[in-house]
């Protein structure tokens, strides 16, 4: 373990971090791990899994081994193997808790790590997630961001009951029906992108001014009604949570290649990190020009946007154990895994050699999916991340203590804001209608 | 120590957004970082407390078509910070104010119950409702809700939940590795409710919490609050801290409960209360006028009579007189966002008793708003004040109280340090938490576990 502050004085940036080959990684925390049966493996703690202990281990994990940040899945229903419908399986894990406040309970136990928990926009309230994701950057101190997700899942709207959705399979996703209701649900998702977002700066930075001489706590004209207005919903504003330590806390999501292209488009428009299944160098470029192409048509050419890569990972130092731990597992589960992400299966040398294959296709980070996280994580930390520093292209020390600070992303501005007192470069407010994210995507991933 | 003395319930209130709380003050620190809770909920658990509260409102006040800039505004989001207060706490338990009007049953169940998993079953949750348009501008329903359908929207919300925490029993999870069997029983957390309110079926997807259902408090003191949280509440947040008032409202809601086929102890009712502590009876006293002027500054004193005249009075002298117009008898229409203006049912009659008040006793609009308005609840040296909320409890005025103090985060601090330990030697108060949840601390007994499917 090497996590030695950098020796370097603080006027010299550390070469490994703001190298131009430096990578940013981060891990997808899932249950007991990305393979169904990774429950079953005697590393894994399949009844501490509604623990805070379970969860705290895993970031802190995550954190010995310097990663940029964790994401959190969640979902309003319970875990299935189908693409669409609940599976009746009682072999897999079943039962989870709600992502954000996984992240809060880990955040005062940990300093450095980003904590972006997964939020459902189909079916919440933007305003509700916007104070959520506030808070949480106010306990951690500025390491909160937010992966959004969309549901298709008829039974999950049968749990609010407030809209009807078609049923559907797998094998209909192209139907011109389908295509319209995924691209509906994006329409939403990035509204309430856009909502969340302009929540976050509907307080300037210095509105709060305790000016005992007037009697006034607040100046509120640095408050501000957002009046946002969408096909799904409108809100108001302003928040009743002041703007969040960072600003704008980061927003991701999934997104794959589809025949609307909503989910690219989503990342173009509205997110400051993509996440992205590229199965080798040629599909990474691709996929990178296809959303950069987004990027620019929504006029935010100049502005940062990483792509990380998702992997699947089996870690082992010898390739034959990691082979092996994988057939043993599908064997357990009766059948194959399959997934969106390319499988990795190998070397943590190997993986380094990958990920600088995929890097130089344009992917600016990646975000690793433990198969078993008891396992793959550790092998993450312990092993993949010295490998990548002794090749120069991981920090040797945090560098920032915000997530933004992480990505390298500035504070932005506060669209609001006519003064001139926030500074930064802008993220824009990007324009109600804009599509997002992955229904379909994590479906996948589970069948 | 008598055995037979009945057992006082305390909890801290985080000093919340209106006049009580005291910001002007030099020792006021920030409303927002989570230091501050940090801090409070550190000296709520070593003084031993039952739990902690957090108020909520979900659109920032206005008065007069503005934001109401006068008291602490803004306040982080209730589950989040509750979830991060229970990284930092091992005993305490933590209760969150939800609204049951812009949420959805699913959701919310699914936050408290993961709630109570994550703080090893500490969690409660103050149910209030709400049916303004204004603040449904926030939310996507917008101002659905008429405003006579708020308890029955209010009830079915929390009969839901409950219906949603029961659908797990608790014994499901097996995770045996050999068999490959993770759920004993395909139908976990399966779950159908047609009502008036909603209409919702499927599977929960968070299994028994620790407590099975959060601890449940209600806040309402209407006639309906009251049968409210008689038929399903375990505690009242009441605001009635003096005698008289406690006694009479003690005995009407326990008076409720056999009715409901409940247990005389299976309600609590814990009074909001404030408290100034000096060395001496005369030193807090003193410290109390000056805190009540703090509360209420000339501007503050001319907002609140605006609540009961409903008009705009900002071109008056918080220092003279009374206004001679009367209040405007329309709907109310000059502060948005606040439960006050409805305490005053018969404006007119107030404001004819409030210029009665101030001529006899020669009072200014700040001076009749200072005296009008609520002081604290117990003034006093530690021990006059460790009498006083025992002689309360003693007397079944209350089963304890919910302590709002007015200084962030520090204002708890020095109650924990002077009045508990008076408590405690007189046997009424706990030196050591005896079990790990909040119904331990509370003496509720654990809702029974729903019966297995056959």
């Amino acid at each position: 373990m090497s996590t030695a502050p950098s020796a370097l004085p603080s006027s010299e940036p550390d070469p490994a971090s703001r190298s131009p080959r430096a990578l940013h990684l981060a891990v997808a925390l899932d249950g007991a791990g990305w393979h169904p049966a990774a429950w079953r493996e005697p590393v894994a703690r399949p009844r501490d899994l509604l623990t805070a202990g379970y969860w705290t281990d895993l970031v802190t994990e995550a954190e010995r081994g310097l990663l940029d940040f964790v994401t959190i899945e969640d979902a309003l229903g319970l875990q299935s193997s189908h693409f669409t419908e609940p599976d009746g399986r009682t072999d897999q894990v079943r039962g989870r808790l709600d992502a954000v406040l996984i992240a809060a309970r880990v955040a005062p136990l940990t300093s450095h790590i980003g904590l972006l928990p997964t939020v459902v926009a189909t079916h919440t309230e933007p305003f509700h997630i916007s104070k959520a994701i506030a808070t949480l950057d106010y306990v951690s101190t500025g390491r909160a961001g937010l992966r959004i997700q969309v549901s298709a899942r008829r039974n999950e709207a049968a749990h609010f009951g407030r809209r009807a959705l078609p049923a559907f399979r797998f094998e209909d996703l192209e139907s011109p029906a389908v295509q319209e209701l995924t691209l509906d649900l994006f329409d939403e998702a990035a509204d309430y992108v856009e909502a969340v977002r302009r929540l976050w700066d509907s307080w300037e930075d210095d509105a709060e001014i305790r000016d005992v001489a007037t009697g006034r706590f607040v100046d509120r004209d640095k408050l501000h009604y957002i009046d946002f207005e969408g096909r799904h919903f409108s809100v108001k504003g302003p928040s009743i949570t002041p703007r969040p330590p960072q600003g704008q806390p980061p927003v991701g999501a999934l997104a794959h290649a589809t025949v609307t292209g909503a989910p690219f488009r989503l990342l173009g428009r509205s997110a400051d990190l993509g996440f992205v299944t590229p199965h080798d160098a040629a599909q990474a470029r691709t996929t990178v020009a296809a959303v950069r192409a987004e990027q620019e048509a929504a006029g935010r050419a100049g502005e940062p946007l990483h792509l990380f890569g998702d992997l699947v990972v089996f870690l082992d130092e010898d390739p034959a154990a990691a082979a092996a731990r994988r057939e043993r597992l599908d064997a357990l589960a009766g059948q194959p895994y399959t997934s969106d992400a390319r499988i990795f299966t190998g070397t943590p040398a190997q993986l380094a050699d990958l990920l600088q294959e995929l890097a130089e296709a344009g992917l600016t980070g990646f975000r690793l999916r433990p198969a078993v996280a008891g396992h793959d994580l550790p092998a993450i930390t312990r092993d993949l991340v010295p490998e990548l520093q002794r090749r120069g292209v991981f920090r040797q020390a945090y560098e920032a203590d915000t997530l933004r600070g992480l990505l390298g992303l500035p504070r932005p501005a506060n669209r609001y804001a006519t003064d001139g007192t926030s500074t930064g470069t802008g993220t824009e407010a990007a324009a109600p209608g804009a599509a997002a994210s992955d229904a379909t995507a994590d479906a996948v991933v589970t069948a | 120590m008598s055995e037979s003395r009945k057992q006082i319930h305390l909890a801290a209130h985080f000093p919340g957004v209106n006049n009580t709380t005291v910001w002007s003050d030099p020792a006021a620190g920030s409303h927002i970082e989570f230091s501050s809770f940090a801090h409070f909920a550190r000296t709520a658990e070593r003084a031993k407390f039952d739990f902690l509260f957090l108020a909520e409102g979900l659109r920032l006040r206005e008065q007069g078509g503005k934001i109401y800039d006068l008291d602490v505004v803004g306040r982080p989001d209730t589950f989040t910070v509750l979830s991060a207060l229970a990284a930092v706490t091992e005993r305490l338990g933590l209760t969150g104010t939800i609204n049951s009007t812009f949420n959805e049953p699913y959701e919310v169940a699914r936050q408290f119950a993961s709630l109570d998993h994550l703080s090893d079953g500490r969690a409660a949750w103050n149910v209030v409702t709400s049916w303004d348009a204004f603040t449904g501008e926030n939310f996507r329903r917008g101002g659905f809700l008429p405003q006579e359908e708020r308890y029955s929207r209010a009830k079915e919300f929390l009969a839901t939940v409950n219906e949603l925490f029961d659908s797990w029993r608790g014994d499901e999870i097996v995770a045996d590795r050999e068999s490959g069997t993770f759920l004993r029983d395909a139908k976990a957390g399966a779950f159908v409710h047609h009502g008036q309110h909603f209409d919702i079926e499927g599977q929960f997807n968070v299994p028994r919490s620790p407590q099975g259902r959060p601890v449940i408090f209600q806040a309402g003191d209407s006639e309906e609050g009251r049968e409210f949280a008689a038929a399903g509440a375990d505690a009242i947040f009441s605001r009635y801290s003096t005698l008289k008032e406690g006694q009479a409202f003690y005995t009407d809601v326990k008076g409720r409960l056999a009715r409901h086929g409940r247990a005389h102890d299976q309600l609590l009712i814990l009074p909001a209360a404030t408290f100034v502590l000096g060395d001496t009876d005369a030193e807090a006293e003193e410290l109390a006028r000056e805190v009540r002027r703090q509360q209420v500054s000339g501007a503050t004193a001319l907002k609140h009579l605006e609540f009961v005249w409903n008009r705009d009075l900002s071109a008056y002298d918080p220092d003279g007189p009374l206004p001679d117009v009367d209040p405007d008898p329309g709907e109310h229409t000059v502060a948005r966002g606040r439960a006050q203006v409805r305490m005053y049912r018969d404006p007119l009659a107030t404001a004819r008793e409030w210029r009665e008040l101030a001529a006899a006793n020669k009072w200014s609009i700040r001076d009749l708003v200072i005296q009008t308005s609520s002081r604290q609840a117990f003034v006093g040296s530690p021990a006059t004040v460790a009498d006083t909320i025992d002689a309360f409890v003693q007397a079944d005025a209350s089963d304890g109280f919910i302590l709002v103090p007015h200084i962030t985060p520090g204002g708890l601090d020095v109650f924990a340090d002077t009045v508990v330990p008076l408590l405690q030697e007189r046997g009424v108060f706990r030196t050591e938490y005896e079990g790990t949840t909040l119904r331990d601390h509370l003496g509720l007994t654990r809702p029974s576990s729903p019966a297995a499917a056959a």
